[in-house]
């Protein structure tokens, strides 16, 4: 796993910059392929949230990992487990406030 | 232990980027990304907040009335790109190229700058010729302050990267210049992942819906 | 000159004979400061040794002054509302001003009482725990303090210029919204409560980041003592609570200076989404001050009890349990705003979970005492009090967690009597707890023993007087923050025993005040930095702590550290002396109180919405950022002769 790593970062060193490339392709593409779902097709609008929602947590997680390298550091069990509990309060705090306040009106 | 399952060995740490040789450079990128992750919650709340609010509009224009798709498209692309070459001031960052790395953050501040651009313009076309200002509705409270909230880190990154870019030039890359470009491509990076959010959840969504 | 009159009467409250005499009271204890420091030429001593100043203990010390001037304040404010309550038809306080004194109450003793009393204790004791030399970022912890002490400033000027906040301390929308409620007391709640939050969530990084890297060599994750672990789980709930509540206050300040839309009646707002996002905040902030007792609680018990702590990794993980559901119980709050029945059922529900967590921690508390050899010192008597007295909490908790009984109980007495009952004993009593218990490790003296448990009993028993017929007071159906009742419905000798009580446990805080100044002349002398016979690393080293903490860096090898060095000592085996080697230290900086002060002004500014006062503000702010950002000296080294100097004046060099 260390090794990996540190070769991943040594190849860096050299050569053309694919790692950033394909992730900024992934992102443009996953960006006009949910622009698509929205606008060209006509789904039902349930099914339309749920896959730009997805499409959208899919390119969150290119970014956190090809471009923040998420995985790097002396000791990166800290910060995934921080990412974690992060991405869990605020799926909480946005899942909760909708299940709550859609009936209270 | 737990704690060591991902853990480097001191002998390790030599093989390590720049900015992790030092302790001081380990704690502060592990305390900016348990920051990173405070963030998520402040915008996570605001983006409960405003689905909340979405359908609130109060007899003003709503998302459908307002959104064109031209302007966003362009403000996505631009921050995209802007992550991109992000991205790649701290690849040079990693091949110690004190000049490919400025030049590439300068190459992100101008985008950083555009992006503002477009976006003041579109907060400014809405509240001034479309009638919609953040006290119309609070559909539109809840849309100008998620996005506002997001423009204004961006903003801030942009004084950041600039700070950056001088003490850069004046020192060059060393392990505490190495530790705050890191830092700073870090914070642009997440800005770009709130966006992509901001992208589906208003947007599109604004559109469907 | 007609206008200058106008707005000075608006500027600076009026009216009231008790406002005028607070206000010279703050004039005279202002100037008599002001001449004191300067007769005795101390400024430069002050501004030296403290208020720069990067060290944790220092800083903690200051936490815990300002905490308990504002115990204070908040202590006055609660006999002033007993004092209106005792009787029926009581005409001591108005309405309105009966509104102000239960918001500021509520407000001060949450977040500038409860927050930096533990904040203090935890500066002073975390980093000796783990045996480390400071926290992680020595610069933001002095940050985090000013911020919190501005913003507490901010919030306790409302008194004399302005006017106090009237909206209750969770300050329900719609009515702590600009339209019922003008003028600028509520801005002041949501600007000082936000520039204390933002220190609050620095600190919570920072100390996360101090424990998980830097802890001495050998001390595991499950060899930490168990007050460095609740700071752990603590410190993961303030960063992951507090940006909810800096949304929420956001919101509401844009509410009322530019006129959005968020938690208003008109044009789609939403009140009720500010009770929602507030107790998303609110409800982990109740474990933000609760887990760091335990920690103190489990200490004190197992040094007196000389036993090691009963079922450790049960309570580690029991506290890893509370910090994830704490963050999905918050409804049971508004249980009666009118939420869909699976909404009130799954919150029930999760509510009476995180009741387990807590509920075994007590069983682990008990079984440490039984057996144990226990030495009843006051800080052992605050933590033996806690345990039946929070269980009482507890068990109204569980209660109050029932939504369908929960429309019987909310917002009557028998809820005040309830989170009294968690706050004051747990809470309070573990800050007095940790106080008595670490104060010779801060000062290098010890409180007076029998002053301590006479403020303990007085208190103790007071307490109990004061919140158990509050329960029945509830139960007979009299509500929260009402601020006047008629005869004839029975509450008023029940009301008058409580004011006795209240009264009561103001005695025992004058006790302990009493107690602080007499020892800081006659206290007994912490010669060997071990006055209790303690088990963790903070007693391991001199009473005061050297600057450095630890001329060497202990390894650990067991948890109880101390207890296993000292076990070595008593069997013969003892280290050879290393010499000793500089110390790498942080510098002080006058930038996080300067950055405090430039919050303050830009705060005051926006409280008034003079945009000219409060965005040149803003940008010193920016400036301070900006201006510390390009400070590259920011270490010196302590040379080794020097250390050895301090360690031998210390008396710790055979």
């Amino acid at each position: 796993m260390h090794e990996n790593e540190n070769q991943a970062i040594k190849q860096e060193h050299t050569g053309f910059p694919w790692k950033q490339v394909v992730g900024l392709i992934l992102s443009l593409g996953l960006t006009f392929l949910a622009l698509w779902v929205a606008i060209g097709l006509s789904l039902p609008v349930n099914v339309t949230l749920t896959i730009i929602v997805a499409l959208a947590i899919f390119q969150a997680f290119i970014q956190l990992f090809m471009f923040m390298h998420v995985t790097e550091g002396t000791e990166p069990v800290h910060q995934i487990i921080g990412i974690l509990f992060g991405i869990y309060v605020a799926f909480a705090v946005v899942a909760g406030s909708i299940w709550i306040l859609a009936h209270v009106f | 232990m737990a704690e060591s399952i991902l853990s480097l060995d001191s002998k390790d740490k030599k093989n390590m980027p720049l900015e992790y040789t030092t302790e001081e450079g380990d704690l502060r990128i592990v305390g900016f990304w348990i920051f990173l992750a405070a963030e998520l919650v402040l915008f996570g709340t605001l983006f409960a907040s405003y689905l909340v609010m979405q359908s609130h509009t109060a007899g003003g224009p709503t998302a459908r009335d307002l959104f064109k798709i031209n302007p966003v498209m362009a403000e996505t692309i631009i921050l995209l790109v802007s992550s991109f070459t992000c991205g790649l001031g701290t690849l040079e960052l990693r091949r110690h190229n004190t000049k490919g790395l400025i030049a590439w953050l300068v190459v992100t501040v101008i985008l950083g700058f555009a992006f503002i651009g477009l976006e003041a313009n579109e907060f400014y076309s809405y509240a001034v010729h479309e009638g919609a200002p953040i006290s119309r509705s609070a559909f539109l409270s809840g849309f100008f302050i998620l996005l506002g909230t997001h423009g204004a880190h961006v903003s801030l990154g942009i004084v950041w990267v600039t700070s950056i870019i001088i003490q850069l030039a004046q020192r060059g890359i060393t392990a505490v210049t190495a530790r705050k470009a890191f830092m700073v491509g870090l914070y642009w990076h997440f800005l770009d992942v709130v966006w992509i959010f901001i992208f589906t959840a208003v947007y599109l969504t604004g559109l469907v819906i | 000159m007609q206008n200058i009159t106008n707005f000075l009467s608006h500027f600076f409250v009026t009216g009231d004979p008790m406002i005028y005499g607070a206000d010279a009271s703050i004039a005279l204890a202002s100037i008599g400061i002001v001449v004191v420091l300067t007769y005795f030429k101390k400024w430069k001593w002050l501004w030296d040794e403290w208020l720069t100043s990067v060290d944790h203990k220092r800083i903690g010390i200051m936490y815990i002054i300002a905490a308990l001037l504002m115990l204070f304040r908040g202590g006055v404010d609660a006999l002033m509302m007993r004092t209106q309550l005792a009787l029926p038809n009581m005409h001591f306080l108005n309405a309105e001003h009966y509104n102000q004194v239960f918001t500021t109450h509520g407000t001060i003793m949450i977040i500038f009482v409860a927050m930096p009393f533990i904040f203090g204790l935890m500066n002073i004791a975390v980093p000796l725990q783990i045996g480390a030399r400071d926290v992680a970022f020595p610069f933001l912890n002095a940050l985090s303090f000013w911020l919190f002490f501005f913003g507490a400033m901010l919030f306790n000027l409302s008194f004399v210029i302005g006017g106090s906040p009237d909206a209750g301390w969770s300050s329900y929308a719609p009515f702590a919204g600009a339209e019922l409620n003008p003028g600028v007391g509520q801005n002041y709640y949501l600007i000082g409560v936000q520039i204390s939050g933002i220190g609050s969530l620095a600190t919570g990084i920072n100390f996360l980041v101090t424990i998980l890297k830097m802890r001495a060599p050998g001390m595991t994750l499950f060899k930490m003592p168990m007050f460095t672990w609740s700071i752990l789980i603590t410190s993961v709930i303030v960063i992951f609570a507090f940006p909810a509540f800096t949304v929420a206050l956001a919101l509401m300040t844009i509410d009322r200076l530019f006129g959005a839309h968020f938690f208003t009646i008109a044009a789609g707002g939403s009140p009720m989404l500010w009770a929602n996002l507030f107790w998303f905040w609110g409800h982990p902030e109740v474990y933000i001050v609760l887990l760091p007792v335990f920690g103190i609680f489990s200490e004190v018990i197992a040094t007196f009890a000389h036993k090691t702590l009963f079922g450790y990794v049960v309570m580690v993980w029991s506290m890893i349990a509370i910090s994830f559901l704490s963050f999905i119980t918050w409804l049971h709050h508004f249980f009666t705003m009118g939420n869909t029945a699976p909404v009130n059922a799954f919150f029930s529900i999760s509510t009476m979970l995180i009741a387990i967590p807590t509920g075994v921690k007590i069983f682990n508390w008990l079984f440490t005492l039984n057996r144990g050899r226990i030495e009843f010192t006051t800080p052992m008597l605050w933590a033996l009090a806690f345990i039946p007295n929070f269980t009482i909490g507890g068990v109204t908790g569980v209660m109050l967690a029932m939504a369908p009984a929960d429309y019987q109980y909310h917002n009557s007495y028998f809820l005040v009597a309830h989170f009294h009952s968690t706050l004051i004993a747990g809470t309070v009593f573990g800050i007095f707890c940790g106080l008595h218990y670490w104060w010779p490790k801060m000062f290098g003296y010890l409180l007076n023993e029998k002053l301590g448990k006479w403020s303990f009993w007085v208190f103790m028993i007071s307490f109990n007087i004061c919140f158990m017929p509050m329960y029945f007071l509830g139960l007979m159906g009299m509500t929260r923050r009402m601020y006047t009742y008629p005869a004839g419905l029975g509450w008023g000798p029940i009301n008058f025993i409580i004011t006795i009580g209240a009264f009561g446990m103001g005695l025992g805080f004058i006790i302990m005040a009493l107690n602080i100044v007499w020892s800081a002349i006659h206290g007994k002398k912490d010669t060997t930095g071990d006055p209790w016979d303690g088990r963790t690393l903070e007693w391991s080293t001199a009473s005061p702590a050297p600057e450095y903490n630890f001329a060497h860096i202990p390894t650990v090898s067991t948890r109880d550290a101390f207890e296993a060095m000292k076990e070595e000592k008593r069997e013969g085996r003892t280290k050879p002396q290393l010499p000793f080697k500089p110390i790498h230290m942080p510098n002080n900086s006058g930038i996080p109180f300067i950055m405090g002060g430039f919050m303050f002004v830009a705060g005051f500014g926006f409280v008034f919405e003079w945009f000219w006062m409060g965005i040149p503000g803003l940008l010193g702010v920016v400036a301070c950022m900006i201006a510390r950002s390009f400070v590259y000296n920011d270490h010196h080294h302590i040379p080794a002769d020097e250390i050895e100097r301090i360690e031998r004046a210390a008396g710790r060099l055979s």
